[in-house]
């Protein structure tokens, strides 16, 4: 399966999402390439979860525009996948759950039974192939739910707070498939309110708040020496606790 | 008033003995409330998944009306049934009134709504949880529906298993359509009512008892069914 020409990039045009009178989104453009890993940080209510859902397509921009450069006329619903904080599960097996997502993406009925148990080999969940997706543990959801989204083979991958509510282990093995799943060649985006994950696997980061794009650097720098006052005080007020 | 132990007696030896007309009543009580069930579900399923589901102007006052009809009188759906296939009505043609064929159209009309409403229900709450997961992953609205009929499968059940409480139990609509010819069209419900009118009560109660115990054995084992699938698949 050869891949088609990139989608990316993901120019964001003054983008913003306004709802019960309230900017959520607030006038947001840039422009997010291949390659680095994408990270939003920002407090809670800062849009994150929001922005993350307009560069999906669950969500429609109230104004502006987003625009996948490399796309042309190609469709992008398909080339891009999203974890949620929240993983929802099919009443059916693990298995089952990550075929179901290739038969909605066309894939052949022979070939998913194999591409589905590849999926969660790679996310170490091969001996809970036949297990009740919504029987497991939160943790198991969730690896669960990056090995149904990888599967798609998505050259986007967006992750919306996926440890969120996760231990300390389950967490460590989520970024585990993340890094797997980076080193595959696929495109990470990823919003997170743990300063430590987001030095962890960040590239670049964006952040957030109040709705707007404050500031964008490479993580290394962003944590070092923080250009806005806002991100100072957010990176000072967050760190301790992460 | 000692006709409740006289009841339970008889209707033990009507049960242990299998009296034949007992049985031929029984049977066809089963037949045409289930059919009706299965045809009630297999339209109303679908019907409340896509109600669930779609956006259209008026949607709400469908499902106003909707859950209203969950309420219709047996007796009027038996009599505008009646009025459709009686010899010089529109269907009039297929000669089906007064058989057991009139009997199940009447009950899948009277019972259509409440399956179609509850099922609605239980695709709603379910869409709402895994919205934005199924569009995630590419899902349409058909085909979410169809994802969100199975996967809602055991609340669903309890949405059939009203629609059949509700065809066992009726007695207006059955009556009106079937005409209550004994050996053809007499089901435990219209038994039981003109039994009671003609003062046979031991046997009427007889018939209500075992239609209570069918109903209550069908229910627990559905509820069991319910029980043991959810704790397997959560």
């Amino acid at each position: 399966m050869r891949a088609p020409a990139s989608i990316l990039p993901l120019a964001l045009e003054s983008i913003s999402f306004v709802a019960g009178g309230r900017a959520i989104v607030d006038a947001i453009s840039c422009e997010i390439g291949a390659g680095a890993r994408t990270i939003i940080v920002g407090p809670n209510g800062a849009g994150k979860s929001v922005l993350m859902r307009l560069c999906h397509g669950l969500l429609q921009p109230t104004t502006g525009r987003i625009v996948w450069r490399g796309a042309g006329t190609t469709p992008v619903g398909r080339r891009q996948a999203m974890v949620f904080q929240r993983p929802v599960m099919l009443r059916r097996s693990a298995l089952a759950n990550v075929e179901y997502a290739l038969a909605l993406h066309d894939v052949p009925y022979r070939g998913r039974r194999a591409l589905a148990q590849t999926a969660l080999e790679r996310v170490g969940l091969a001996h809970l192939a036949g297990r009740p997706g919504r029987v497991m543990s939160g943790g198991e959801q969730q690896r669960l739910a990056i090995a149904r989204a990888w599967a798609l083979r998505p050259e986007v991958l967006f992750l919306d707070e996926p440890t969120a509510s996760l231990d300390p282990t389950a967490t460590r093995e989520i970024e585990a498939a993340i890094a797997a799943i980076y080193a595959t060649g696929t495109k990470i985006v990823m919003t997170t309110h743990n300063l430590g994950q987001a030095r962890r696997l960040g590239d670049e980061i964006l952040f957030l708040h109040q709705g707007r794009l404050v500031e964008r650097a490479p993580a290394e720098r962003f944590f070092t020496t923080p250009a806005t006052v806002e991100a100072a005080a957010f990176i000072k007020g967050e760190l301790p606790w992460t | 008033m000692n006709d409740l132990p006289e009841a339970f007696r008889h209707a033990a030896m009507l049960v242990a003995t299998g009296d034949p007309g007992l049985v031929e009543i029984v049977l066809l009580s089963l037949r045409v409330s289930l059919t009706a069930v299965l045809l009630a579900a297999l339209l109303g399923l679908p019907v409340g998944a896509a109600i669930a589901v779609a956006q259209f102007p008026g949607r709400r006052a469908v499902i106003v009306v909707l859950n209203a009809m969950m309420g219709l009188p047996p007796v009027v759906v038996g009599l505008v049934i009646y009025l459709l296939l009686s010899r010089s009505g529109p269907l009039g043609a297929f000669g089906i009134l007064f058989t057991p064929a009139a009997m199940v159209v009447a009950q899948t009309m009277l019972i259509l709504p409440i399956i179609a409403a509850l099922s609605r229900q239980a695709i709603e709450d379910a869409w709402i949880e895994y919205q934005e997961q199924l569009r995630s992953l590419g899902a349409g609205r058909l085909s979410a529906a169809f994802t969100l009929l199975w996967d809602a499968r055991f609340s669903l059940l309890t949405a059939v298993l009203a629609g059949f409480g509700r065809a066992a139990a009726e007695v207006g609509a059955v009556m009106i359509v079937g005409g209550n010819i004994d050996g053809v069209t007499r089901v435990m419900t219209t038994a039981i009512a003109l039994e009671t009118s003609k003062g046979d009560l031991p046997l009427a109660l007889g018939l209500g008892v075992i239609l209570i115990a069918l109903v209550v054995a069908l229910n627990a084992g559905a509820y069991l069914t319910k029980e043991i699938a959810q704790r397997r698949y959560g």
